[in-house]
């Protein structure tokens, strides 16, 4: 056992940030979910809103990019 | 801290060793050293010269039955302009040349990184911030000249209760700031957090001992999909980028709610 109480707190930091990306995946989940409901509903309608898709797959999964970046940030720049 | 990072994996090489900018000539200490291009400059290069040689060498000939660069220069050119008609209507068609430009060049910058051993420029902030902030100050000097202060209502929720309004002014300024830095990191996390997935596959694929026989074919499997999804991502984030970018664009010539 070595090193320092910084270290201890920048790893678990960082591990702890690492939950933010499992968020993001449940978020995703219920975009892309919601999405192929509402799509087999009306599958007529659904070609149409692929782009509504990928925007909100997008928003969601960004807030999980910027913990990963927090993660990041803790392990190498802190 | 990143030198004890490296001490302290169990990994022959670390995952984040090839988002390092190394100069392509010279060795530390050398006066060439620091004059001489990096492997990002190279590589942002080449995704030009991809750029150029997708959309300018293929179509210059102007075939009537195209050839197979022609089609897929065509089949690119389609798919943003309807793009950018879907999202922003007819008066966004006008600024069709930089979003079409900034798709391509993300996709050829995405796709040259998924050459093995190549170096993926997009997974560097500082090269997804500038076209970030390009299109953050693109679009508000834009909103501005075509709209006047009345692109200020873009900020002003007029179908919510009055009362609510204020808060509302607040909350969308914060996120009409943030925007930029969200536009540019949400690439830049992607492609860096899938090309370190990549390489944390490929450490996994090198270890010895009695359960190598076991990890190895796994993880050299795991690498197999994960390379599968990457070239996936690698499409969907130029996308998004672009949509995105033509979603801040509607809001610049349309504020109103």
């Amino acid at each position: 056992m070595e090193g320092d109480i910084a270290q201890l707190g920048q790893f678990i930091g960082a591990g702890l940030a690492a939950i933010g990306s499992g968020a993001a995946a449940i978020g995703v989940g219920h975009v892309a979910g919601n999405f192929l409901a509402g799509a087999l509903r009306n599958p007529s309608a659904a070609a149409g809103q692929t782009a509504t898709l990928f925007i909100g797959i997008a928003f969601a999964e960004a807030l999980g990019i910027f913990s990963f970046l927090v993660a990041l940030l803790l392990m190498f720049a802190v | 801290m990143a030198d004890e990072a490296h001490s302290g994996g169990g990994l022959e090489f670390h995952p984040m060793d090839q988002f390092i900018v190394k100069p392509l000539f010279g060795e530390i200490g050398d006066p060439v050293h620091m004059y001489t291009i990096t492997n990002v400059t190279l590589w942002l290069a080449l995704a030009v010269l991809a750029t150029i040689g997708l959309l300018v060498l293929t179509t210059s000939k102007r075939a009537v039955v195209p050839s197979r660069g022609q089609s897929v220069a065509e089949l690119a050119y389609g798919f943003v302009y309807k793009m950018v008609e879907d999202v922003t209507g007819k008066d966004g068609i006008k600024y069709f040349p930089y979003i079409m430009t900034l798709f391509i060049f993300i996709l050829c910058a995405n796709f040259l990184g998924l050459i093995p051993m190549a170096f993926t420029t997009t997974s560097h902030i500082a090269v997804t911030a500038v076209m970030g902030f390009g299109v953050f100050f693109a679009v508000t000097i834009l909103g501005f000249v075509k709209n006047g202060v009345s692109f200020l209502s873009l900020f002003w929720v007029s179908s919510a209760p009055l009362a609510l309004r204020p808060i509302l002014a607040l909350i969308e300024l914060i996120s009409y700031f943030v925007r930029p830095v969200s536009h540019s990191i949400r690439l830049a996390g992607n492609m860096m957090a899938g090309h370190a997935v990549l390489k944390v596959f490929a450490g996994f694929a090198q270890v010895t001992g009695g359960m190598a026989l076991i990890i190895v074919p796994v993880s050299i499997l795991g690498v197999v999909a994960v390379y599968a999804l990457e070239v996936l991502v690698s499409f969907i984030q130029a996308y998004v980028f672009t949509i995105l970018t033509c979603v801040y664009l509607k809001d610049a010539l349309h504020p109103h709610h």
